[in-house]
């Protein structure tokens, strides 16, 4: 799912600030004076996944309407269930409840940090769980303007990072960041990634296609902070402007540190889901 | 006629029980964190364009199948799922029945490491990772009047426990009843020239019916390759016929069930995208074609592609190509779909719009190598509003050898049309 780079606690920024002090990396907000864009980019991209960390789990629900060029719109209804791993990608596993004739197919991810993701799909009509390839990057989730690459976790180091420069968004200041993906198979030749420098929240994302021409614009909104340090977007919109379409991803019911497991994660679990 | 109610018997004092577990437990103090009601409700109408071979088939079968779903859940997670299946049939009365699809009570838990879990009722179980067969998925009967491609399964009464780690997953099965596989009768297509006799049922075991099956799986994944590994010991879901003459002197097929002893091995590979398949079994106690014990081997291969994005849009084909071997040749029976899988190819590709109403094209072609058996099918879905949806389909036989025992299905290519409102 698309991760909202959520902010971790003051205490815990201190902790990152010194290790990221101890590595002899560059701080944050310290001009190019010494280090490369490069080095810049990733020192951001690694605060914001630091940040990120140690949520445990949490389940949500999302709410997708598409709509297409003549503002014709369709609902989607899903719940998001996700794990956090240690040393490892994020699990993931998102369940149908609408459209109704899709209700109960549930799609699980384990993400990885370098190699490819392992993805299951599971089909309550044959009660079959199948295995599928991960290499479909670029295809579209449900029918939506978000692919699944937009929909799995945004591990560090599956881009490369460039700092571009700092620049008013709203009332904030925004850093902005470019972002080169590794993974071939990506439908992306770059991103260009919004973040306030207060607390790394992403408000805008453009997606530029294999041609380098802009395809998408990804805006969020309607941030609300749990367990006192994580930001989560509650709303996000992909705009295509090469079809016109657009889809709302709207999130609600967020709650952290659940029973869930990782035995919640795997093929006899995907298929108890519900 | 007993039989069936023995069969109905069979089905549902299970379920009864469980229910009855389930209410008094619920009386008990347990309390319902969720609970569920789901299903479709769908009409159908199919159309047989050819003339009809046998004395009293029909050139139509239409009628509503109404599947709903009741689901509860108690906050220690433990569930119980209740699903039965009901079709009505204009043309085949045979076609009009009643199942039990799943009606069974789950409970799960960890132990140490490991998780154990445990489903006791009537499910359906899937194995396997081909398409166009269903060969080591040997739990459940096919309900075969459903649909010839024979994906529709009839409930199975059963306990089922899985013991899963990092070391695998292990699944234990018993089977206490064997369902029988369902027929077309004397005014359906699809169907030998003889009605096959669905109340008298013959089995090798002195249990009939009632004899414990039980099976074990073993699961697990090494990186890209998953890989499963079974052994059934019980009833055979696949009928031999046997022909037998009645006390009026009439000819009467019945169906005939052997004990068998089957080993499985299913194993997917990716790379990349594409999708290395295989199946095979060695199956020993079922009769073949002659009425001859035999032991056998059957295997399948296939291959899955799919290409992305194609002619710069968001949609995608999905390419697959199997190929059938059953080490008894020409004397094997028919399998699940017409046609047997003695020596079979088969080839797919699936459209898939990826669209706001998941418009999909299914082609498919299957063909004997050895024989001029050859079919056709073709299949489009689409989601027409948030609770409708349509299914079209044509089955083209293009040829069907005279050597063939489904010589007698040569003239029931059909078109088929279903729409079904979920809730």
């Amino acid at each position: 799912m698309v991760r909202v780079f959520p902010v971790r606690s003051k205490a815990a920024l201190f902790t990152t600030c010194l290790s990221l002090l101890a590595c002899l990396c560059m701080p944050l907000h310290i001009s190019a004076e010494n280090a490369t864009p490069e080095e810049i980019g990733l020192n951001i991209a690694r605060a914001t996944d630091e940040r990120a960390q140690g949520y445990g789990n949490f389940t949500a629900r999302q709410t997708m309407v598409l709509r297409n060029k003549q503002g014709q719109e369709s609902t989607r209804s899903l719940r998001v269930k996700v794990l956090e791993v240690e040393g490892d990608g994020d699990k993931s596993l998102f369940v149908f409840d609408e459209p109704r004739d899709v209700e109960g197919t549930a799609f699980l991810i384990h993400a990885h940090k370098v190699e490819a993701d392992d993805q299951w799909l599971y089909l309550p009509a044959l009660k079959r769980v199948k295995r599928i390839s991960s290499a479909n990057r670029s295809g579209s989730f449900m029918g939506s303007e978000f692919s699944y690459e937009d929909m799995g976790a945004q591990e560090l180091e599956k881009y490369t990072y460039r700092y571009l420069r700092d620049e008013a968004c709203g009332e904030l200041t925004c850093t902005v960041i470019e972002r080169v993906p590794t993974d071939r198979k990506s439908g992306y030749s770059r991103q260009v990634v919004w973040q306030d420098r207060d607390e790394l929240r992403t408000w805008k994302v453009e997606y530029y296609d294999r041609k380098d021409a802009h395809l998408k614009t990804l805006t969020m909104d309607g941030y609300a902070q749990y367990l006192d340090s994580y930001w989560y977007a509650g709303e996000m919109t992909m705009i295509n402007h090469l079809t016109g379409k657009s889809t709302d991803l709207n999130w609600s019911d967020y709650q952290f540190r659940t029973d869930l497991n990782a035995r919640d994660f795997t093929q006899t679990g995907l298929k108890r889901v519900r | 006629m007993l039989r069936r109610a023995a069969l109905h018997r069979a089905a549902f004092v299970p379920v009864w029980l469980l229910v009855s577990v389930f209410v008094a437990g619920t009386c008990a103090g347990i309390e319902i964190a969720h609970y569920d009601f789901s299903g479709s409700i769908g009409i159908e109408g199919r159309w047989y364009p050819e003339s009809a071979l046998h004395p009293g088939q029909r050139d139509h079968a239409s009628g509503f199948v109404l599947e709903p779903e009741f689901y509860i859940e108690d906050v220690e997670g433990r569930s119980f799922t209740l699903a039965p299946f009901f079709r009505y049939d204009a043309a085949d009365s045979r076609r009009t029945h009643v199942d039990l699809r799943e009606a069974y009570l789950l409970m799960f838990g960890a132990m140490g490491d490991n998780e154990w879990e445990l489903r006791l009722g009537v499910d359906q179980v899937f194995w396997g990772v081909v398409e166009s067969q269903r060969l080591v998925d040997v739990i459940n009967q096919v309900d075969f009047v459903e649909h010839p491609d024979g994906t529709a399964k009839l409930g199975q009464p059963m306990a089922h426990a899985t013991l899963s780690g990092d070391w695998g997953v292990l699944e234990l099965f018993g089977l206490p009843y064997h369902r029988a596989r369902t027929f077309t009768g004397r005014r359906g297509r699809l169907r030998l020239p003889l009605v096959i006799d669905d109340d008298n049922i013959r089995y090798e075991s002195a249990a009939e019916e009632w004899h414990l099956d039980y099976a074990v799986r073993y699961s697990n994944s090494f990186g890209p390759l998953d890989l499963g590994l079974s052994v059934f010991d019980g009833t055979n879901r696949e009928p031999a016929a046997q022909l037998e003459i009645t006390p009026g002197g009439e000819l009467n097929l019945v169906q005939y069930y052997t004990q068998i002893r089957q080993f499985g091995l299913d194993a997917q590979l990716i790379l990349g995208d594409w999708l290395f398949k295989l199946e095979a079994i060695q199956r020993a106690g079922s009769l073949d074609l002659r009425g001859r014990e035999e032991d056998y081997v059957a295997t399948v291969i296939g291959v899955e592609r799919t290409l992305y994005s194609i002619f710069d849009s968001v949609a995608d084909i999905t390419l697959f190509t199997e190929w059938h071997y059953d080490d008894r040749d020409r004397d094997a029976p028919p399998s699940r779909s017409p046609g047997t899988f003695e020596n079979e190819l088969f080839a797919a590709a699936r459209l898939a719009f990826n669209d706001v109403r998941s418009t999909e094209i299914v082609a498919s072609f299957i063909g004997d190598l050895g024989r001029s058996s050859h079919s056709l099918a073709v299949g489009l879905d689409r989601r027409l509003s948030d609770n409708w949806s349509l299914h079209l389909e044509a089955i083209v036989l293009l040829g069907t050898d005279r050597e063939d025992i489904h010589y007698s299905t040569r003239n029931d290519s059909f078109i088929e049309l279903n729409l079904s409102y979920s809730f």
